[in-house]
């Protein structure tokens, strides 16, 4: 915490004449700072505040993570976490910069790539992830509040296509590290591969396959009302995201188009974990609560889309990172009309 | 006392965004107004109001009365100055007023010889005001006592309240609506006027409604001050309406009140005439009551001393002229842990260098935060997070416009509508990223009429 810069300045003792009339204040003078109006603030959140939120949300999935795939959860998140870490002290060093590590936005994108990542995926992935997702994610476009993308999904976008055999669908396969979780393909890959459909129970509650911290539903749903209710998350960007997945999957099931139901498509893979955790970084989606409505729905639309008509079985990470893109422009057109109008052309 | 008493009416309208800060009303709520014994100087400002300054009207050393008129202008928009006290005139001197302005004042050293504390309690707010007769003074005659009275705004941008009042075909007014929402927090100066003295604040409105050719007169106070809605139910007929409105910063702010208390819209860079109402503050109201009614000038205020660095928060009637100086030895002085003194309430005063500054017209307040209370966590770049955006009364884009001012990007600017912002701080009052967008913005305001505008 450091103040405001303070102007120390000392009370004029009252005029003379005044102070013989009545008694001066006798005690010393306290130190008085003067600074631009509003002179109080809410205080309910501050940037670190909020970073930390996403953290605390985290909390159970992470506990999901570490009871699914042991010791290799613990692993991917340190890695990735450690290498955030150290990847945005060497950017800001290279920058100049002052240490920001402080702010923890850092540790969040450590954090959400990590539980973006197999369990099988050899220590470098985590590390060079962190390092690409900081770099080209983030100090490039001159630090935090700058970039375009979120530096998490820019990090796994990199190692993916770095690493296709160590992220591919193939690789949540891994029935030598000895867990149970990483005998199967994911529920995705298995339905995509092979047309089998996940029973929705295990699926909601997050006893499947997948990336480390992706599992669960149930999880993601706790920790995302939690951002809602803080406001660290804005409600609408999931609420956007949720309904439009509802409205496509939805429409698809009345015509009785694929066994895989609204209610699959919401509960597996990253949904959840990207419409409350990823979507809704602040920094990535739009400033407006009508292009936080589209770039939601935005979303939703993408993943429901890439899972049904892609090559690829999963498409949170791809949805990101398109309406990452469109989020300036979304900003642009959705400019609120001051209320009583536009401001009059001075003549 | 006519015989159907009031009913307490709902707002038709609302407005979105806006804060709910910790009121802090409790320091000073009950605290009844008290008179500050006259200090031994006084200095008058010759600009303390929005329009041309005055021009002093006597010498120095002069011997003046009370209510004696020390300076007046010719211009429309202008309001004269009288002597809040006997006295002797001094040499013009200046001051540097809160808003950092310096003006020419008018010094008055205080005589011996003056009003006592309850007659001039009585004389400002207590006796008899007339209920009937109204009707039979002639709209030009208020005008007219109103200006001589140099009466303006008391809720803050010190308005001549007589350029308001005075009819214009062209733009009718049917509502006269009186503002004692008093939104920001820690301040209650007009709250214990509506306590204390209901009857010149509904008698001040009537005059006002009279003068303005309005046939609705709606009194809108903040739901958070219930005993002030009861007073001016109590002792208003059925003509002057009660309005209970949300308790939501900035509800004051005369856009908002407008809005809530008829529905209407007033067009961005225009005013509550362009839709047919005048504002007014509930102490300017019942200042009009009183300079018709007893051709007593404006020369003295009701002033709020509160916050935590206060030793005793009180609400003092004060005459215009008397340095901060002097309310902050009433109180008691300041605790050890004063951080910084406030003209005005927290969210739109200016903190204040030293306590030479005098009481204007204008001034509302006096608040002292503590160190504690002022403490802010280390400023971070924009996250976007647009809770400013949420938060921002007019629709507007906060953190946009502050983007555009520290680059001068007078288009990005204009494509986010700078100049409609009314500086209410809502959105600094939100931001997790503590920056400084009320000062952005107003610095982007200047510099953008410097280069781009005449
Ligand atoms: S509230 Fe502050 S951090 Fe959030 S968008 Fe506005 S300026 Fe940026
Ligand atoms: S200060 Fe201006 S931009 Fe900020 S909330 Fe108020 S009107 Fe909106």
């Amino acid at each position: 915490m450091a103040e405001n810069a303070v102007t120390p300045i000392a009370p004029a003792a009252p005029p003379p004449a005044a102070a013989s009339a009545r008694a001066a204040p006798a005690k010393p003078a306290p130190a008085l700072s003067v600074a631009p109006g509003p002179h109080i603030a809410s205080g309910a959140l501050t940037t670190r505040r909020m970073m930390l939120d996403v953290i605390l949300a985290a909390l159970p999935l992470l506990a999901v993570s570490v009871y699914l795939f042991r010791q290799y959860a613990v692993f991917q998140i340190a890695i990735s976490v450690i290498g955030a870490l150290a990847a945005e002290r060497f950017f800001g060093w290279m920058r100049r910069r002052p240490n920001t590590l402080g702010d923890l936005s850092a540790a969040v994108t450590g954090l959400i790539l990590g539980l973006s990542l197999p369990a099988s995926a050899p220590w470098y992935v985590g590390v060079i992830g962190a390092f690409a997702g900081i770099g080209f994610g983030k100090a490039v476009f001159g630090g935090l509040g700058q970039n375009i993308f979120n530096p998490a999904m820019v990090g796994r976008a990199f190692v993916m296509i770095a690493f296709p055999a160590a992220l591919g669908a193939s690789a949540y396969v891994a029935p030598t590290l000895g867990v149970d979780a990483v005998t199967q393909a994911t529920p995705l890959t298995a339905f995509k591969m092979m047309g089998s459909v996940a029973a929705l129970k295990p699926l909601f509650l997050g006893m499947t396959n997948g990336s480390i911290g992706e599992t669960s539903a149930l999880a993601a749903l706790i920790g995302g009302a939690y951002l809602c209710w803080r406001g660290t998350a804005a409600w609408r960007i999931p609420a956007g995201g949720i309904l439009a997945l509802a409205i496509l999957a939805g429409a698809s099931d009345l015509t009785g188009g694929s066994p895989w139901t609204f209610a699959h498509h919401l509960s597996s893979g990253a949904f959840l974990f990207g419409a409350f955790f990823i979507a809704t970084d602040p920094v990535s989606s739009p400033l407006t609560p009508k292009g936080q409505w589209i770039f939601g729905a935005g979303f939703g639309a993408l993943v429901l889309l890439i899972r049904a008509f892609s090559g690829y079985p999963e498409g949170v990470m791809f949805s990101v990172l398109l309406m990452n893109s469109v989020a300036p422009l979304i900003n642009r057109w959705t400019i609120p009309t001051p209320v009583g109008g536009p401001a009059p052309e001075r003549k | 006392m006519s015989s159907e008493s009031s009913t307490v009416l709902s707002p038709p309208g609302r407005f979105a965004g806006g804060v709910h800060p910790p009121e802090h009303k409790e320091l000073a709520r009950h605290a009844a107004i008290e008179v500050l014994p006259p200090p031994a100087e006084l200095a008058l400002p010759l600009l303390m109001h929005t329009g041309a300054p005055c021009q002093p009207v006597v010498q120095p050393r002069a011997e003046v009365v009370y209510g004696a008129l020390l300076a007046d202008s010719d211009a429309f928009v202008s309001a004269p100055i009288h002597a809040p006290a006997a006295g002797v005139v001094q040499r013009e001197g200046v001051a540097t007023l809160p808003n950092a302005r310096h003006v020419k004042t008018i010094p008055l050293k205080v005589g011996p010889h003056q009003m006592a504390a309850e007659e001039l309690m009585a004389d400002m707010f207590g006796g008899e005001w007339p209920e009937d007769g109204i009707a039979d003074v002639a709209p030009e005659e208020i005008v007219k006592a109103v200006r001589a009275a140099g009466i303006v705004g008391q809720g803050g941008a010190a308005f001549p309240t007589h350029v308001k009042l005075a009819r214009n075909p062209k733009k009718p007014v049917d509502t006269i609506l009186v503002n004692g929402c008093e939104c920001e927090p820690y301040l209650t100066a007009d709250y214990r006027v509506m306590v204390e003295a209901p009857a010149p604040v509904i008698s001040g409105a009537r005059l006002a409604a009279r003068a303005a050719g309005a046939a609705t007169i709606i009194i809108a106070v903040e739901d958070n001050k219930p005993e002030a809605i009861e007073a001016l139910r109590a002792a208003a007929a059925g003509d002057v309406k009660i309005m209970s409105v949300p308790t939501r910063y900035p509800m004051g702010g005369e856009k908002q009140t407008v809005r809530v208390a008829t529905g209407r819209t007033i067009p961005t860079g225009g005013l509550p005439l362009d839709v047919g109402v005048v504002v007014i503050n509930v102490e300017t109201a019942a200042a009009i009551a009183r300079a018709v009614w007893r051709k007593k000038p404006l020369t003295h205020r009701v002033v709020t001393v509160t916050g935590g660095g206060i030793a005793q928060p009180k609400n003092i009637l004060a005459p215009i002229g008397c340095r901060y100086a002097d309310l902050v030895a009433f109180c008691g002085g300041l605790k050890p842990e004063a951080g910084r003194a406030i003209a005005g309430g927290p969210m739109m005063g200016f903190a204040l260098g030293d306590f030479n500054a005098p009481v204007t017209k204008g001034t509302s307040g006096l608040t002292v935060l503590t160190a504690e209370d002022v403490r802010r966590a280390a400023e971070t770049p924009c996250v976007r997070c647009g809770r400013c955006v949420e938060a921002c009364p007019l629709d507007l884009m906060p953190t946009r416009l502050a983007l555009a001012a520290r680059h001068k990007d007078w288009n990005l600017a204009k494509r986010h509508h700078l100049m409609a912002c009314m500086e209410c701080g809502c959105c600094a009052y939100v931001c997790p990223a503590a920056i400084p967008l009320v000062q952005l913005i107003r610095m982007g305001k200047v510099q953008m009429m410097k280069e781009v505008g005449k």
